[in-house]
């Protein structure tokens, strides 16, 4: 961990809170596990839980319902470990079990809503156009309410605050792109792990990041627009 | 914000240059490497005109550093334990069966 210790408070944190990359590889991973490694499962269950939890609730009707089916998908890996094939990467067998239970429990539940569904307002813009000069104003299609410059002295991303609000704008997402903004920005996954996890095209898991990040990024603003104004 | 110019009576820049509203929408598959390469210099050459939209792209820069950023959040403490004790009991119950075989 040399390498890290050269950078800056805010970077190391950055870097500490990719929980993804502190992890071994794959081989290690399942040789651990195989071999009864209890503090490498517990590491795995503190990384990846919150991602399947939120996965897991746009498959289903209820908190409690999600929270049974990441309980599942546990016991499935405990139980499948040994016969781990490698064929795809230890994350994503894990999530793709996620997804199956998820479903499964979803059609019990009677809902079935496909996630192709989440596509279909996918032309709409996803900036409210009230941002922006409408066709009678000066200049339509610029800024109405221009964006500033968001001053972030050190640290300041990680302000509990901060937190809170961004733990908040989460919340109130679409459970679909909140899986995904979920699985991209906060686990760290790549578009690629994403894709195959949840079946889904490269082009509409972007229009799910997309909306996500912008309402996310809509509620800092009011933090960060305050904290300007009262500055 | 000027998207054709005239020189010498000759309209330039011809290629309709994005406005905001438009630009907005490419920001993630611009991060994402995602972009034409006509689109991504249209979409340079806006940024590079407009402060707005510079600082918007910087927003959403800070978006995604802070999401990257959340400490760990692990599953509610009984159902860790439940899971763990189910783990030990499985790399238990494993041994057993190699002693016994």
């Amino acid at each position: 961990m040399t390498r890290i210790s050269q950078m800056s408070d805010r970077e190391e944190a950055i870097v500490e809170s990719f929980t993804g990359s502190r992890l071994p590889p794959d081989d290690v991973v399942v040789a651990a596990l195989r071999a009864g490694d209890e503090s490498m499962f517990a590491a795995l269950l503190d990384t990846w839980s919150r991602g399947m939890l939120w996965l897991a609730r746009s498959h289903v009707s209820t908190n409690d319902s999600a929270e049974e089916v990441v309980q599942d998908t546990w016991l499935a890996v405990i139980r499948g470990i040994d016969g781990f094939e490698g064929r795809s990467s230890v994350k994503t067998w894990v999530y793709r079990i996620l997804v199956n239970t998820a479903r499964k429990r979803g059609v019990r539940e009677n809902r079935t809503v496909p996630w192709s569904s989440a596509f279909e307002h996918r032309e709409e813009p996803s900036v409210d156009p009230a941002c922006f000069q409408s066709a009678d104003d000066p200049f339509p299609g610029h800024w109405k309410n221009v964006p500033t410059a968001w001053s972030t002295p050190e640290g300041e991303v990680l302000a509990a605050e901060v937190r809170g609000l961004i733990a908040a704008a989460l919340a109130e997402l679409p459970p679909r792109q909140r899986a995904v903004i979920t699985l991209r920005d906060v686990e760290g996954c790549t578009s690629e792990e994403v894709c195959e996890i949840l079946e889904i095209s490269a082009a509409n898991q972007r229009v799910l990041l997309h909306r996500a990040r912008v309402a996310v990024r809509g509620r800092l603003e009011d933090y960060f627009e305050t904290a300007r104004r009262s500055a | 914000m000027k998207s054709v110019q005239f020189i010498d009576g000759k309209a330039v820049h011809v290629v309709k240059r994005f406005s905001c509203d438009e630009w907005v929408e490419l920001v993630t598959a611009y991060l994402e490497n995602d972009l034409d390469e006509p689109t991504r210099q249209r979409f340079e050459e806006h940024l590079a005109e407009c402060e707005c939209c510079g600082h918007y792209l910087h927003q959403f820069r800070v978006t995604v550093t802070a999401l990257g950023a959340l400490p760990p959040d692990p599953p509610p403490d009984d159902m860790r334990d439940r899971l763990l004790s189910a783990f030990r009991n499985r790399r238990d119950s494993r041994v057993e069966e190699r002693r016994s075989s």
